[in-house]
C-alpha cells in the first residue's frame, strides 16, 4: 500500500534509528532526533521498534491513506485529527482508506513522530532509510517529503488501534530543559572559571536549532587557557587540529555560542569541544523549540550510565505495558 | 607527542595523539586506528581516525567505557612498535587551477575574505612568500598529499602534504564561512588541503576544481560503482594541472562512463621518507607512470 502526502509540513522527512557505521567516510549517524519518541510510535502499532516513520518539526503533514491501517503519533504536543475528528497521541488509532490524518498547531515540544502499521518501506541507503538530504540518502531519493508524494508501506504491524502509552511513561524536557554533560574531550581547553560559568548559566535555544544541531545562546563568553596555538590548529583559541566529533558533543567557536551536534551533524571540523551530553538526554534536545530555557547540568560516568539505564528501563516498561 | 584519552560523552573515547599536526601523529593515529579494529573489542560499533587523532564509538551496555578505555590504551604500545609502514594507493587527481566556477564564487563571497582585493591564490601566494600565483600553485601540486581524515560532510578528504614543516603551505580559513562552495572545489584551511564532495556551505580558501567526482550516493560513476564514497584515510594523492579543454575531456568521460583513474598500489615506509623526502615521493609519483 501507499499514502499520499497533501501537505508536507515544513521540513518533514522519513527517518529510522539510523545508519551507523560510516563516520569515518563523513556520513553521519542520522535518524530520529527524538528516538524515544520513534520507538513508542512503533511499539504502538506493533512495528519493529527501529521501522521507519516520519519526523515532522514545528508543523504538522497532512495524508492521506489508501488503504486501512494503524497509525500512532508521538513526541511533541500538537492535536491530531483524523477526517476533522479528534485522536489522541501517544495512542494507536485505525484509520480507513480515504481519510486524511491532520494536525493543529504545536502546542509544546518541537517533532511529532508518526508510525504507520508496516513502517514506510521506501528504499533504504547504507542500510537505513533515514533522511540525509547533505548527501542525497535516503528518505524519497535522499530528500524530505513533499506535496503529492506517495508513499509506499510494508506489510505487518498491528491489525487494531486502541492502545496508549501511560503519561508516566512518555519522555519530555522539563522547564527549564535540563542536559546532562559530561566533561571531557577539550574540557582542558577552558578555564577553571569558564567551566564553572558554562554550568552556572541560563542559556536559551537559539534559532539555529535542526538535525544537524542546536545552538545556544545567552551565557558568558567562555575563557581559554592561553597556549601558543599548536601548528595546523588555526589561529582562533577555540581551534584544534580538525578532528571527530562525537555524536552531542557541544562546541563553542570563538567562545560564545556553544552548538550540541546532533543526528545529521558534520563528522569532524576544527572546533574544540567541552564534552557531550549524555545518551540519554539526546532524544530530549529534539524536543527543543527556539528560545526554550535550558540548563547544563554536570555529571560524571556513573551518573551518566545510570541515566541511560533508566532511559532503556522506561521503553522496557512501555514495551511490557503495550504486550 | 603526548598522547591523551578522554571521553566524548558515555559511548565515544577521544584519542588524541599530539596536540600539533604531524605525519608521525598522523601515523600514530592511524595505525592505533587499525590496531582497535583488528582487536574486535565487543560493542565497538565507528572507529574514525582523524589527522592527529582518533574515535571510537561504543555502546557501554556491552563493554563498561573505563574498561573500552583501558583496552584502547593497551593498545598504543602495540602500535608504537608495528613497522611504520602502509600498504596503500597513490592516485591522481586532476585540477582546473583557477577555473571560472570557483572564481565566481571566491568573486560573490569577497567581503567574507582576510584579503577583499585579490583572488583567494593571490592571497594564499602572498602570505606563504611565493612571488607569483604560478609558483603557488607549483608548490601545491609538485608534491604528493596524504589523505589524513575523511569527514566533515559524505566523503571529503582532508590531505596534509608529504613535505618538511619549513614548506608546508598555510592559510587562515575565510572570516566568516561562505553559504556556497561548487561541487569538488579544491579547497584549503589551516594545512589542509580538501575537496568539497558535495556543493554546500566552507570556509577553506578555493584553488580550483576537478572534474573527478568524488562521493556519488546514485553510483552510477563508474569507479564509484563498488562504493559511493572514493577517499579512505591512508590514500596518496598527487594533483595534475589541467586545463580547460582537459577539464572538458575528463568531464565527458566521466558521463560517458569512461573515465579510469590513474592508480597505482604503493607502499610507504615512514622512517624511509623522514630519511629522504625527495626520494621517496620521486618514487610514490614514479609508480603513476607505470599505470
Amino acid at each position: 500500500m501507499t499514502l499520499e502526502i497533501i501537505k508536507p509540513g515544513l521540513s518533514t522527512s522519513i527517518q529510522d534509528l539510523g545508519r551507523p557505521g560510516y563516520f569515518h567516510l563523513g556520513i553521519p549517524i542520522g535518524g530520529a532526533m527524538d528516538r524515544f519518541a520513534l520507538r513508542a510510535a512503533n511499539m504502538l502499532v506493533g512495528n519493529a521498534e527501529d521501522a521507519a516513520g516520519l519526523e515532522a518539526v514545528f508543523m504538522g503533514p497532512e495524508i492521506k491513506f489508501t488503504q486501512d491501517g494503524v497509525v500512532a503519533v508521538t513526541g511533541a504536543e500538537m492535536p491530531i485529527t483524523l477526517d476533522g475528528e479528534s485522536r489522541a497521541c501517544w495512542a494507536s488509532f485505525d484509520v480507513k482508506a480515504g481519510q486524511v490524518l491532520g494536525f493543529g498547531f504545536l502546542q509544546s515540544g518541537a517533532r511529532i513522530y508518526i508510525a504507520v502499521s508496516g513502517g514506510f518501506a521506501t528504499k533504504p541507503d547504507l542500510g537505513s532509510r533515514s533522511t540525509y538530504p547533505i548527501g542525497s540518502l535516503g528518505g524519497l531519493n535522499g530528500r524530505p517529503i513533499s506535496a503529492g508524494d506517495e508513499i509506499p508501506i510494508g506489510e505487518g504491524g498491528a491489525s487494531h488501534g486502541g492502545k496508549s502509552v501511560p503519561e508516566d511513561l512518555r519522555r519530555r524536557p522539563g522547564s527549564p530543559a535540563e542536559l546532562r554533560v559530561l566533561p571531557g574531550l577539550y574540557w582542558n581547553r577552558l578555564t577553571e572559571t569558564a567551566g564553572q560559568r558554562f554550568f552556572e548559566d541560563m542559556w536559551t535555544v537559539a534559532p539555529e536549532a535542526d538535525r544537524m544541531g542546536y545552538r545556544f545562546k545567552g551565557g558568558r563568553p567562555l575563557e581559554f587557557v592561553e597556549r601558543e596555538q599548536p601548528f595546523g590548529a588555526g589561529a582562533d583559541p577555540s581551534n584544534i587540529v580538525d578532528g571527530c566529533y562525537s555524536y552531542g558533543s557541544i562546541q563553542v567557536p570563538g567562545g560564545t555560542e556553544p552548538i550540541v551536534l546532533h543526528r545529521d551533524a558534520v563528522s569532524g571540523g576544527g572546533y574544540f569541544t567541552l564534552g557531550a551530553i549524555i545518551s540519554a538526554d539526546m532524544d530530549l534536545i529534539g524536543q527543543l523549540q527556539p528560545n526554550k530555557l535550558v540548563r547544563f547540568v554536570k555529571v560524571d560516568m556513573e551518573q551518566a550510565l545510570a541515566a541511560r539505564k533508566d532511559r532503556k528501563e522506561l521503553l522496557s516498561k512501555i514495551g511490557r505495558e503495550l504486550g | 607527542m603526548k598522547t591523551r584519552y578522554t571521553f566524548g560523552g558515555d559511548e565515544h573515547v577521544y584519542v588524541e595523539m599530539d596536540e600539533e599536526m604531524s605525519l608521525d601523529a598522523f601515523f600514530k593515529s592511524l595505525s592505533m586506528s587499525n590496531a582497535v579494529r583488528e582487536a574486535n573489542i565487543p560493542g565497538v560499533t565507528e572507529i574514525c581516525p582523524a589527522n592527529a587523532s582518533f574515535q571510537v564509538k561504543f555502546d557501554p551496555d556491552v563493554t563498561h567505557p573505563n574498561d573500552m578505555l583501558a583496552q584502547i590504551k593497551e593498545l598504543e604500545h602495540k602500535a608504537e612498535a608495528a613497522e611504520k609502514r602502509l600498504s596503500t594507493r597513490i592516485i591522481e587527481i586532476p585540477v582546473f587551477y583557477q577555473d571560472p566556477w570557483t572564481h565566481d564564487c571566491v568573486m560573490r563571497f569577497r567581503e567574507r575574505h582576510q584579503d577583499p582585493s585579490g583572488t583567494d591564490l593571490d592571497y594564499a601566494a602572498r602570505i606563504n612568500g611565493y612571488d607569483s600565483v604560478a609558483s603557488f600553485i607549483e608548490a601545491h601540486h609538485s608534491q604528493p598529499w596524504f589523505v589524513s581524515m575523511v569527514g566533515f560532510v559524505a566523503g571529503l578528504p582532508f590531505l596534509y602534504q608529504l613535505v618538511e614543516r619549513e614548506k608546508q603551505l598555510q592559510v587562515p580559513k575565510y572570516l566568516r564561512p561562505r553559504t556556497d562552495t561548487p561541487k569538488l572545489t579544491v579547497g584549503y584551511g589551516g594545512c589542509f588541503s580538501c575537496v568539497y564532495s558535495v556543493r554546500g556551505a566552507g570556509g577553506y580558501q578555493m584553488f580550483g576544481i576537478t572534474p573527478m567526482p568524488i562521493y556519488d550516493p546514485e553510483q552510477s560513476v563508474s569507479y564509484l560503482k563498488d562504493f559511493m564514497v572514493f577517499f579512505k584515510p591512508g590514500d596518496i594523492v598527487k594533483w595534475k594541472p589541467i586545463d580547460q579543454t582537459e577539464y572538458d575531456r575528463v568531464t565527458a568521460a566521466v558521463e560517458a562512463g569512461t573515465y579510469v583513474p590513474r592508480i597505482a598500489e604503493v607502499d610507504f615506509d615512514l622512517e624511509e621518507f623522514n630519511a629522504d623526502m625527495a626520494g621517496t615521493n620521486a618514487k610514490l609519483m614514479e609508480a603513476l607512470n607505470d599505470t
